[in-house]
């Protein structure tokens, strides 16, 4: 039996926002019968541009619902930019957690949640309009794999299947995942220099740069040259870290949300866990 | 959560040992502690009442207790059998089993089908049924075993093995039988049979788990799976787990007094719940052919929702069941035993498995059918494709509101 937190047992018992808006300014829909868990997210705005109510119906199991309405409980009242900010990682935080196994019950709130706003703006629905089916069985592209990998830091076939069932059926595409993962990681140096100490107190502004300094020319900056790009300090104002990526990472915009990720990530790790890097265009 | 009562109906996952197995096991764990090999008699009088148990599980199985061997488990006795029949026909490399094993057969047929032995898995129709001219056409020169079970434990099938056997005698082949789901459900008399080997698990029958037999013909190759002592006759080394043992002996004793009550009362009881649920909730159907089937056991889906979701709901009121959905069979996808039969995605997600069992009572089916109707629909609610299918059924010609 898996294991639920209360919040995933409340949300699955007596769901919020059951249902469907009649006249929707955006619905989105995604899953399907075959797959065993499908989600439609309806929602309206209001006058002000803020989501005034938000609906969902959910064929799945227990997180698949509690997601659902995790989801929706997430979005009202924010506008769609606020909104199109929300991660499945916010969904599972939200319900306290999920099991490994059912993160993929999250992805699919996130992915519904892009495919309104996109229905909204009248755009075609994704991830099926781009990438290509990597996994036949639960039909999922080359795209959703490496934006799921980059959003939530996933390493392992394994962990690819509990967030996106890809490589959850007959297994053959295990091999093509690996390959994704292998291609997306591969900025990520694989021998890592010795670690800058840990910083545990608090640090002054003059230290947080340095160390920002630090660990840009440690840990990001070989990555991106390897794959013929840099990356330069812009500034740093409180938490907000101000980069500009030059050479072949600028033009690239498949790789701007993975490479925004890996830098914070990285300066996370070594600096401070408040650090939110921010792009510049130069 | 405080449960105000506890509907077990998950029979086939396991039982509840009886309190007359559990008392026949005491002594066991306190005075009797004896080796039933040892050379005094001490260990002499355990060794007596473990040949009383042998004898009582031959007396179930219509055997002689020197064609029973203990083991651990059902799974160890399959295995047991598979390997035994490749080891002792060294230039057999041929298996023949069928898709909807359990996974303790098809798991280790595909392990060995990966070690270099060829396996052929026979498919079922959309009733669960073999076709059995195409599994006599499947026996070959080099076939060294036929495995079927005896019954499905999702579906209950029954299958035909007293008559698979046959073909396969004919043949000269040895054939196993994965009866884990079938002893002390329906009559069996092996020494009427041509099988010349078949598997039990102790805890689906009111035993506790840890025990299991496995059944070898007189007069069948055996190699053993465990090696070591001489315990068994040493066809199964390991000392013998002999309060588990008299705890199975005890078992197999009230499983014989009570198969009538099996196959009448208990059959009754799933009958009614089984109607009463078809009845009460739309687009539901049974899966599994209705005319042979286990008497305690109903497969039923429920289209347009989910397992996971339904077992939940049911675990909330203290009803025990279980599920082939994707979401509760441990992987992604619905159960192997439904996708070989054909059942619909629709269905295969929302099927729910109840097992009833001696300890069930008309009062356990009334709390299911006053709890589940609802349950279904509230999920309905929440499913996107309920209302689309409402429509279309309304659409159609002749359909009239349940």
């Amino acid at each position: 039996m898996w294991e639920y937190t209360d919040k995933v047992k409340q949300y699955f018992s007596n769901p919020l926002n059951v249902g469907e808006i009649p006249d929707a300014d955006g619905v989105g829909e995604v899953g399907s019968l075959a797959c065993g868990d499908a989600l439609k997210l309806t929602f309206k705005l209001d006058q002000d541009g803020r989501i005034a109510d938000a609906k969902f119906q959910t064929f799945g199991c227990a997180s698949a619902i509690a997601s659902s309405s995790a989801l929706t409980e997430l979005i009202k009242g924010k506008t769609l930019e606020e909104a199109e900010k929300i991660t499945n990682r916010d969904i599972a935080e939200f319900l306290g957690g999920l099991p490994k196994e059912k993160m993929h019950c999250s992805v699919m709130g996130e992915e519904a949640l892009a495919a309104a706003i996109r229905n909204y703006r009248g755009l075609e629905p994704l991830p099926q309009a781009e990438g290509e089916v990597v996994c036949q069985c639960f039909g999922v592209t080359d795209k959703e794999i490496q934006k799921v990998a980059a959003d939530n830091d996933l390493h392992t076939v394994e962990e690819i299947t509990n967030y996106t069932k890809a490589g959850g059926g007959c297994g053959e595409c295990h091999d093509k995942i690996q390959a994704i993962l292998d291609q997306l990681w591969s900025v990520t140096p694989k021998v890592v220099p010795p670690k800058p100490a840990p910083a545990k107190k608090p640090l002054t502004n003059i230290q947080k740069m340095k160390l920002i300094e630090q660990t840009l020319e440690r840990e990001v900056r070989p990555a991106l040259k390897a794959d013929g790009g840099d990356i330069e300090l812009i500034d740093i104002d409180g938490d907000q870290v101000l980069v500009s990526l030059r050479g072949r990472c600028s033009s690239c915009q498949a790789s701007a949300a993975t490479l925004g990720q890996f830098v914070q990530s990285k300066l996370r790790e070594f600096v401070s866990d408040e650090l939110k890097v921010q792009e510049v265009k130069p | 959560m405080s449960h105000q009562r506890v509907v077990y109906m998950d029979n086939n996952a396991t039982s509840q040992t009886a309190p007359e197995v559990v008392a026949a096991m005491l002594p066991f764990f306190g005075e009797l502690y004896g080796n039933p090999s040892s050379m005094h008699n001490f260990g002499g009088k355990v060794a007596a009442r473990v040949n009383q148990a042998r004898e009582q599980v031959a007396a179930l199985l219509g055997a002689s207790p020197e064609e029973i061997i203990f083991t651990s488990c059902g799974t160890e006795s399959d295995n047991t059998a598979l390997t035994s029949a490749l080891a002792s026909q060294p230039d057999k490399r041929h298996i023949l089993t069928t898709r909807v094993e359990h996974p303790a057969v098809l798991n280790t047929c595909q392990n060995l089908a990966s070690q270099g032995y060829d396996v052929t898995f026979l498919k079922v129709d959309r009733l669960g049924n073999l076709d059995l001219t195409a599994l006599a056409e499947a026996i070959r020169e080099d076939t060294a075993l036929v495995s079927v079970m005896w019954a499905n434990n999702e579906t209950g099938v029954i299958f035909p093995v007293e008559e698979i056997a046959e073909i396969c005698a004919a043949k000269g082949v040895l054939f196993h039988t994965d009866a884990v789901q079938a002893v002390g459900k329906v009559p069996i008399n092996l020494n009427r049979t041509a099988i010349s080997m078949l598997a039990l698990s102790g805890h689906k029958l009111h035993a506790p788990k840890g025990i299991g037999v496995l059944y070898v013909k007189k007069g069948t190759p055996f190699v053993p799976f465990l090696k070591g002592g001489h315990q068994e006759h040493g066809r199964r080394a390991g000392t013998e787990n002999v309060p588990y043992i008299i705890g199975l002996g005890k078992a197999a004793e009230l499983a014989r007094k009570r198969l009538q009550d099996e196959n009448s009362r208990v059959r009754g009881l799933r009958d009614r719940l089984e109607k009463g649920l078809l009845k009460a909730i739309d687009a539901s159907m049974v899966n599994g052919d209705p005319d042979r089937r286990l008497p305690n056991t109903s497969s039923i889906s429920f289209e347009y929702v989910e397992g996971e979701s339904i077992l939940l709901h049911l675990s909330d009121l203290g009803i025990c069941a279980s599920s082939g959905s994707a979401c509760t069979s441990g992987s992604l996808e619905p159960s192997h035993v439904l996708r070989a039969m054909g059942v619909p995605f629709t269905a295969a997600h929302g099927s729910i498995r109840f097992s009833l069992s001696y300890y069930n009572s008309e009062a356990d089916v009334d709390y299911v059918l006053a709890h589940l109707p609802g349950i279904i629909d509230k999920l309905r609610t929440i499913s996107p494709f309920w209302a689309k299918y409402k429509q279309a059924a309304c659409a159609t010609p002749g359909y009239v509101e349940p």
